[in-house]
C-alpha cells in the first residue's frame, strides 16, 4: 500500500495522476525505476498543434498588431470573421492540448508545460501567436530555462501582449522589460525602476512580422550605452537576458516557484530551495538537473508534501478524465467547466498567471468541483452560466458556451471492474479511498461514507463509492 | 429588534447544540456600519460615458460625433452644461430629488485598453503596473472580520465569483437565485460531510484547522452550506411586494431588495450589466441596456424608499473604461480611458455633478485624461460609507472625497 501511495504521489506531481488501466504497469517496476521511466516517456519532440488553418494568410492573422490605418482597410465583416476564427482557433487549441494532457505518455512534459503556460502567461486573442508560444513552451519545458526564456521573449505572443511593438527609441514602453524582471526572472524587489528604464531601452526594436517571426528593427533601437544591474555597455535585449540569467536570484526565483508547483505550495523551506537553486544555476539552468534533484530526493515523499496541493481546475479535470477513462461525446462543455472553475487555457487573468492554491477556491468553484462527479455519473447538465469575455465577444454579449454545455461524458467502468471487482464489500471503501485520495489524513468519517455508498449490488457499490470519494474535499488535493 | 416567535423557537431548539458549533458558524451579525449597504453595479464592456452624461454645450463633442451625438434637446438636462442619456429618465428623477451624484473623469494612470486587464485593475484596486490576487471588496471583508468570516456578508448576483469579492482569507458568495443556490449546494451527502466536520469530534473548532488546505476546503464547504441556508431563509422571510421589470437585471435587483428588507447580514451586493462594448451600432444597444438599467434601478429605489431603507443604501456604478471621443466608422466607439461613476442613495452629502465635465480639448491621443483616481472613489466609499480605514485595504493613501 505504501508503494502505491508513493507512486500516486509521483504520478500526480509529474503528470495528471494515475489511470486505472496503466497503474499495474508502474506497480510492476521498482520505485527507483519510476523516475527514469517517466523521463523516458517524456523524451522526444512534441507534436506541433496547428489550428490556424489556411483560410487566411499571416498578414490577416497579424491583424491585432497592425496600425490603425491598415486595420481600417479591412472591412467590418472581415474583422468580425477574423476574430471569430481566432476565438474558435483558441478553443480548438485548448481542446487539443487538453487531449494531449489526458492521453499523452509524455505526462511530465505536459505538466511542466502547464507550469510554464502560467509562468509565461500571455493573454491575447491571436491564435497563431498563441499556438507558436505554446509550441515553444512544450519544446523547451524540460530543456534549458535560458533557451526557453529567450525564445519566449522573442515570441510574437509575448512581445504583443507586453506592448514591445510600441517600444521605440524615441518613445520607450517599459511594460515588457518590467515583466521580464518582475515575473519571468528575478521577482519583485531585486531591481530598481532605473533598471527597468535601461532594460526597456535595450529591448527597443524587438518586434515581429505578421506571421509571428521575430524581427529586430534597427531604426527604432537605442544603440547608446545603458547601465543595467550594475553593468554598463551598449546592451541589446539578448545582453539583458544574459545578465538576468547571470543573477543567481533568477535561479532561486524559478526554483522556488517550481517547488511550490511540484512539491508543496504551502511550505517551501528556504535552505532546500537554495540548495536546489544553486545546483540548477551551476548546471546552466538545465531543467533536467532541477527535476532530477527534486524527484530523486527523499523529502519529496515526506508526508507533509503528500496531498498538500490544491488541484488546479486543469489538474482536476484532466485527472478525472484519466481516472474515469472518460469518453467525451463533445469537447465543448469542457471550456465552460474551465471557465466556471477559474482556469481557461490561453486566458490567464493577467501576465502574472493564475495565482493558484487557495485562490482556486470559493463557494461557487468548490461546490461545482464537488458536484462534477455526480454530473458525470448522471450525464447531467452542469447548469451554470459563466461571465462573458468582452475581449473576445466584441459586445456580442453573453457567453456562447451556454448553448452547448452538456458534457456528454461517458465513464468507462471496465478498468475499475477489472482491478476492484473482486474486492470484498467491506474492503471497498478503504481500498478505493487509498487509491483516489492523496491526503494522508481524511476528514470524512467512515460512517458517513458508508452511509452514502450503499449500492444495490457489488458493481453498483463500486461505482457509487468511486463517485462519492471523488465528490469530497479530499479529492481536490494532490 | 423583536425576535419573531418562529425564529425564537428555532433559536431555542438550536441552543443545546450551540455549544459545540464552531465560533465561525455561530455569530451572525452584519459587519457593515449601522446596517448600511453598498450596491455596486458593474457596467461591463466599457460604457460610453460621453453619451451617458452628455456635454450639451461642447462643440468638440458634436464635431467628433456627427452620427452618435445626442442633441441638447433630447438630453435630460442636469444644469446648463450637461444632460443625461434620454433613456435614463429615472436617473434624472433621482438627480432632481437630490439622490444622485456624478463623479466625472474617473480613471487611473497608464490606462489599459484590454477589457479584461482594465477590469482586473478596477476589481483589485491595483495600479496598472501591479497584479493583485485579491479584490478591493474582498480585502474589505478581510479587514472587517478576522476569524469570523461568512461569505454571505458580500454577495455577487451571478453564478461565478469575480475577483472583486475575493479577499485573502474571506471571500464573498456568488448566487443568481437563493433557491437555486440552496438546491445545488445541498445534497444529503454534502450535508452529512459538513455536519460531521462541524460535529463534536471534529477538528473544526481548532483555530489552526484552516491552516491546512484540506481544512480550508472543509471550512469553505461548511460555510457555503450554512450561508446557502441563511440566504434562502432570508429571501423567503420578507420577499418584496414591489413590481420589478422582468429583465435579468430587474430580477437581480429584486433579489437584493428582498434580502435587504429581511435584514440580511449582507453589506455588499455586486451586480453586473452589459455588454456595453459598442464598437458597432452603438445607439440602439446602449439605449436598450440603459433602459433595462434605468427601470431596474428605479424600481429598486422606489422599493427602498417605500420601506424606509433608501437612506441605508448607496448604489454606485462603474465601467472598466470609457470610450474614445471620436466615433468610429461603424456607428460605434472604440475603447477609451476615463469615465464617470454614478452614486445614488438617500444620504448623499453632495449631489449632482461633483466635478467638471471632461475636458475635450486636452486629450491624450484622442482619449480623456482622468481627473480623479478610481481608488479615491473606493476610499471615499470605504471611509465615509462603510466607515472603515481605507488605507490598509487600498494599500495606500488615496484622498477620500466628501460626497457621502
Amino acid at each position: 500500500m505504501k508503494k502505491e501511495q508513493q507512486l500516486k504521489h509521483l504520478l500526480w506531481r509529474t503528470g495528471f495522476g494515475p489511470d486505472v488501466q496503466s497503474i499495474e504497469r508502474w506497480m510492476a517496476l521498482k520505485p527507483s525505476e519510476w523516475w527514469p521511466a517517466i523521463k523516458k516517456d517524456a523524451a522526444g519532440e512534441p507534436e506541433y498543434f496547428n489550428v490556424s488553418g489556411n483560410a487566411l494568410d499571416g498578414f490577416a492573422k497579424g491583424l491585432g498588431e497592425l496600425g490603425r490605418m491598415e486595420r481600417d482597410r479591412l472591412d467590418k465583416e472581415q474583422r468580425k470573421k477574423l476574430r471569430k476564427e481566432s476565438r474558435d482557433g483558441l478553443r480548438n487549441l485548448n481542446m487539443l492540448w487538453m487531449e494531449e494532457m489526458v492521453r499523452s505518455k509524455a505526462q511530465l512534459r505536459e505538466k511542466l508545460a502547464l507550469f510554464w503556460h502560467g509562468h509565461f502567461a500571455s493573454r491575447q486573442i491571436n491564435m497563431l501567436y498563441q499556438q507558436q508560444l505554446l509550441h515553444i513552451i512544450r519544446m523547451h519545458a524540460l530543456g534549458n530555462f535560458g533557451t526557453l526564456l529567450r525564445e519566449v521573449s522573442k515570441s510574437a505572443s509575448m512581445l504583443a501582449f507586453l506592448n514591445n511593438q510600441q517600444n521605440r527609441k524615441r518613445q520607450p514602453n517599459e511594460n515588457f522589460a518590467r515583466e521580464v524582471m518582475e515575473l519571468f526572472t528575478l521577482g519583485r524587489g531585486h531591481y530598481t525602476e532605473q533598471d527597468i528604464k535601461e532594460a526597456a531601452r535595450a529591448f527597443t526594436g524587438w518586434g515581429f512580422k505578421p506571421d509571428g517571426t521575430f524581427v529586430f528593427r534597427e531604426n527604432v533601437h537605442d544603440f547608446d550605452e545603458k547601465t543595467f544591474l550594475g553593468k554598463t555597455g551598449r546592451f541589446d535585449g539578448e545582453d539583458v537576458l544574459t545578465i538576468l540569467l547571470d543573477q543567481p536570484r533568477t535561479a532561486f526565483y524559478i526554483t522556488q516557484k517550481l517547488y511550490r508547483f511540484l512539491v508543496n505550495e504551502q511550505v517551501a523551506p528556504t535552505e532546500r530551495i537554495e540548495w536546489l537553486a544553486d545546483r540548477f544555476y551551476r548546471s546552466g539552468y538545465e531543467m533536467s538537473r532541477l527535476l532530477d534533484d527534486i524527484f530523486t530526493s527523499e523529502w519529496f515523499y515526506d508526508e507533509e508534501n503528500q496531498g498538500a496541493n490544491i488541484k488546479s481546475p486543469v489538474d482536476l479535470w484532466v485527472g478525472l478524465r484519466r481516472g474515469l477513462s472518460l469518453e467525451m461525446g463533445s469537447l465543448d462543455g469542457q471550456v465552460l467547466l474551465q471557465r466556471a472553475l477559474g482556469q481557461v487555457l490561453f486566458f490567464p487573468p493577467n501576465v502574472a498567471g493564475w495565482p493558484g492554491g487557495r485562490q482556486w477556491i470559493d463557494a461557487s468553484t468548490l461546490m461545482l468541483r464537488l458536484r462534477i462527479p455526480h454530473i458525470l455519473l448522471d450525464d447531467r447538465d452542469p447548469d451554470i452560466q459563466t461571465k462573458g469575455d468582452d475581449d473576445t465577444d466584441m459586445g456580442m454579449g453573453q457567453s456562447l458556451e451556454r448553448r452547448r454545455n452538456r458534457l456528454q461524458a461517458r465513464i468507462n467502468w471496465e478498468p475499475w471492474m477489472k482491478r476492484y471487482g473482486n474486492v470484498s464489500e467491506n474492503e471497498l471503501l478503504p481500498t478505493l479511498s487509498a487509491f483516489l485520495w492523496q491526503t494522508p489524513q481524511s476528514k470524512a468519517p467512515r460512517a458517513v461514507l458508508e452511509k452514502h455508498t450503499v449500492g444495490s449490488n457489488s458493481n453498483g457499490k463500486l461505482k457509487t463509492t468511486v463517485i462519492q470519494l471523488m465528490a469530497t474535499p479530499e479529492y481536490q488535493m494532490c | 429588534m423583536l425576535i419573531k416567535r418562529r425564529e425564537f423557537l428555532k433559536t431555542a431548539s438550536m441552543a443545546t447544540t450551540a455549544l459545540w458549533i464552531p465560533r465561525f458558524l455561530q455569530a451572525r451579525q452584519p459587519i457593515g456600519y449601522k446596517g448600511r449597504i453598498l450596491v455596486v453595479l458593474q457596467l461591463s464592456g466599457g460604457n460610453d460615458g460621453l453619451n451617458t452624461v452628455i456635454p450639451t454645450r461642447n462643440d468638440v463633442y458634436y464635431r467628433e460625433r456627427p452620427r452618435l451625438a445626442i442633441s441638447r434637446e433630447e438630453a435630460l438636462a442636469m444644469g446648463s452644461e450637461a444632460g443625461l442619456h434620454p433613456a435614463l429618465t429615472g436617473f434624472k428623477s433621482l438627480y432632481d430629488s437630490g439622490d444622485l451624484a456624478v463623479l466625472n473623469s474617473v480613471g487611473y494612470p497608464n490606462p489599459d485598453r484590454s477589457h479584461f486587464r482594465s477590469m482586473d485593475i478596477w476589481h483589485s484596486g491595483s495600479s496598472a503596473e501591479e497584479y493583485w490576487n485579491t479584490g478591493w471588496l474582498g480585502r474589505y471583508l478581510d479587514a472587517q472580520c478576522i476569524g469570523c468570516s461568512k461569505p454571505s456578508q458580500a454577495l455577487e448576483i451571478d453564478d461565478t465569483l469575480g475577483l472583486v469579492l475575493k479577499g485573502k482569507d474571506v471571500k464573498g458568495l456568488a448566487l443568481q437565485d437563493p433557491k437555486r443556490l440552496y438546491d445545488t449546494a445541498h445534497s444529503p451527502y454534502f450535508d452529512d460531510l459538513a455536519a460531521a466536520y462541524r460535529g463534536p469530534d471534529s477538528p473544526a473548532g481548532r483555530p489552526d484547522d484552516s491552516e491546512s488546505s484540506l481544512g480550508y476546503l472543509y471550512k469553505t464547504m461548511a460555510e457555503t452550506l450554512s450561508s446557502a441556508d441563511y440566504i434562502y431563509e432570508k429571501s423567503k422571510a420578507r420577499p418584496t411586494q414591489a413590481v420589478y421589470p422582468e429583465t435579468k437585471l430587474g430580477k437581480h435587483f429584486k433579489t437584493v431588495a428582498s434580502l435587504i428588507l429581511a435584514d440580511s447580514e449582507t453589506s455588499v451586493y455586486y451586480l453586473s450589466h452589459g455588454s456595453f462594448d459598442t464598437h458597432i451600432n452603438q445607439a440602439g444597444q446602449q439605449e436598450r441596456l440603459f433602459k433595462e438599467m434605468n427601470d431596474a434601478l428605479v424600481a429598486f429605489a422606489k422599493d427602498m424608499k417605500a420601506n424606509g431603507r433608501w437612506e441605508d443604501v448607496l448604489c454606485m456604478t462603474f465601467s472598466e473604461f470609457g470610450r474614445r471621443v471620436k466615433q468610429n466608422a461603424s456607428g460605434g466607439t472604440d475603447h477609451g480611458t476615463a469615465n464617470q461613476m454614478f452614486f445614488a442613495g438617500g444620504r448623499l452629502r453632495e449631489q449632482g455633478l461633483l466635478n467638471e465635465l471632461p475636458n475635450l480639448t486636452d486629450l491624450d491621443k484622442g482619449d480623456l485624461k482622468y481627473q480623479v483616481d478610481f481608488r479615491q472613489a473606493y476610499s471615499t466609499v470605504l471611509k465615509n460609507w462603510l466607515r472603515t480605514d481605507p488605507v490598509p485595504i487600498m494599500g495606500g493613501r488615496f484622498e477620500p472625497l466628501g460626497f457621502v
